[in-house]
């Protein structure tokens, strides 16, 4: 039961951060592979804030605005310049930006892993389990914001504009949508929502150096993948069938040390089977 | 007046020119056609004047203001409107969307329900179909629905790309009544077309491209009757 719960807690953070990989690609059409690097930048935020004497609602405040500017900068100055370039080339780019990300906090932070203490929460015990409070509000606010996201994506003008710029960016510019200022509000909320994951990812694991994202990243990436890259509610579906199954794993001693390895096995396996992801939606390919 | 003006526009694709520096004008008012064969530049062209692909050379001049450097979503709150190639409707959003979205630059949100309800009125089938996903519409009605769309946004100038591609003889006949009736209404029109027949019958003028040129110009009624065109195009 509290296995299930933590499950759900953690797949909530990897959906959080999946999301940001999916919408990206989905609109941007790349594969923004400094995106976990993103949590990295708001772990550290959060640790300069609670370090300045800050409150844990403040540091949440700078952890979004933080990770909201570098969001923006990065696509401005990193990808822009090469819409209409190669995948390969915006591909390794992406890879340039996570490596810079990740030397620019070693230079100024250290690459020593530092504690960083957001809040202690207590348990609280349903029936025989016992539950931690941080997995409660993690799954509860998780929740609210995607539920929200999906709301603004269906529901708003800007929402319509990002759908519109997804399926097909030329048919939206004669729309008068300009597809470069829907490209960039993409980057800035895939930031806020990698910013909220690092707060819960913090509460889970209270401690961050500058490579702390590449492993929820590629797990998230992961779970945008398995969910079907491009696809929003593919990539909370993926978020938390691997947090489900990671904390299934951890669970069971015999395959506790291979736990990464069954994630990527289902990841293999998912692929093998449906290889467009659990939602993915086959592309017609133009005649 | 000149509504719009195309003058030495030049288009390459790489190394291949596909516009060897056009010239064409469209008058406030008037029907033009553009026509010719598949691969002579016709797309290219209209895709070049809505800034869809970047050119090499030439101005484009709309309502005396030279466009080309101007960011292409910005056009349509200028009053150009394109339905473009292959209708290229959201297939995975509904009529309803697909035509909120073609009223992308107006902000009033009862405007934009009062001229929903006007293009359903002259779409009888879009309002059948108004929660219904684009994608799962018929050529015809996804045709229907790229012309309302591209309506929404009160274009002065209203381009239209191959409107009759892949549709029946009957709904091509609707399509041209449709384009005819909006042009009353006092809209200009630039049609492409590779149906020339059916586009010079209502076209004032016309211009024939070929493999990026434009070879002849003139009187819809005279291109009508050229013995040269009559051969290439009319397959008479």
């Amino acid at each position: 039961m509290s296995t299930i719960f933590d499950g759900l807690s953690l797949g909530a953070i990897y959906a959080l951060i999946a999301l940001g990989y999916t919408m990206v690609y989905g609109i941007a059409k790349m594969l923004n592979f400094a995106h976990g690097d993103i949590i990295m930048v708001g772990a550290y935020a959060i640790l300069t804030t609670l370090a300045a004497g800050g409150h844990i609602g403040l540091a949440l405040v700078v952890a979004v605005v933080t990770c909201v500017i570098f969001g923006i900068v990065i696509e401005k100055v990193a990808y822009k310049p090469l819409r209409g370039a190669s995948p390969l080339a915006v591909l390794i780019t992406a890879i340039g930006v996570s490596y810079f990300l990740q030397s620019i906090a070693q230079i100024i932070f250290g690459a020593k892993a530092q504690t960083v203490t957001v809040a202690t929460f207590g348990t609280v015990s349903i029936g025989t389990a016992e539950i931690s409070i941080s997995s409660i509000i993690t799954l509860i606010v998780g929740a609210v914001i995607m539920a929200g996201l999906t709301l603004f994506v269906k529901n708003t003008r800007t929402g319509r504009a990002m759908l519109a710029v997804s399926e097909d960016r030329g048919a939206a510019q004669l729309m008068g949508i300009n597809v470069n200022r829907i490209i960039m509000i993409t980057f800035a909320i895939g930031s806020a929502l990698a910013a909220c994951a690092s707060i819960f990812y913090l509460m889970q694991i209270p401690s961050t150096e500058p490579t702390l994202g590449s492993m929820p990243g590629i797990k998230a990436f992961t779970a945008a993948v398995i969910g079907g890259i491009g696809s929003i509610p593919g990539a909370m579906i993926g978020g938390v069938l691997l947090g489900v199954i990671e904390k299934i794993c951890l669970s069971i001693p015999v395959l506790a040390p291979y736990t990464t390895a069954v994630e990527f096995a289902m990841l293999i396996l998912i692929l093998l089977v449906r290889p467009i992801g659990l939602l993915g939606k086959k592309r017609r390919e133009k005649v | 007046m000149a509504l719009l003006e195309v003058k030495n526009l030049e288009v390459c694709y790489g190394v291949i020119r596909a516009l060897k520096g056009i010239n064409f004008e469209v008058n406030q008012g008037e029907i033009v056609s553009l026509i010719g064969a598949n691969g002579a530049g016709k797309t290219t062209t209209m895709q070049s004047i809505m800034g869809l692909i970047p050119i090499k050379s030439g101005t484009v001049t709309y309502d005396g203001q030279v466009i080309n450097k101007i960011p292409g979503h910005k056009l349509v709150s200028l009053g150009m409107s394109q339905v473009p190639e292959g209708r290229r409707v959201f297939q995975e959003l509904t009529v309803y969307e697909n035509l909120v979205l073609g009223a992308y630059a107006q902000k009033d949100k009862k405007r934009i329900k009062d001229d929903i309800d006007e293009i359903c009125t002259r779409f009888p089938r879009l309002g059948e179909r108004k929660k219904q996903v684009a994608g799962t519409l018929s050529g015809g009605e996804q045709q229907m629905l790229a012309m309302g769309r591209a309506m929404m946004s009160h274009p002065k100038l209203l381009m239209l790309d191959e409107p009759s591609m892949g549709l029946s003889p009957l709904l091509v006949d609707q399509v041209f009544e449709i384009i005819k009736d909006y042009h009353k209404s006092g809209v200009t029109i630039l049609l492409v077309e590779q149906n020339a027949k059916k586009a010079l019958s209502i076209s004032d003028r016309a211009y024939v491209l070929e493999t990026g040129s434009i070879t002849m110009e003139g009187k819809a009624t005279d291109l009508l009757n050229d013995e040269s065109v009559k051969k290439a195009y009319l397959g008479e």
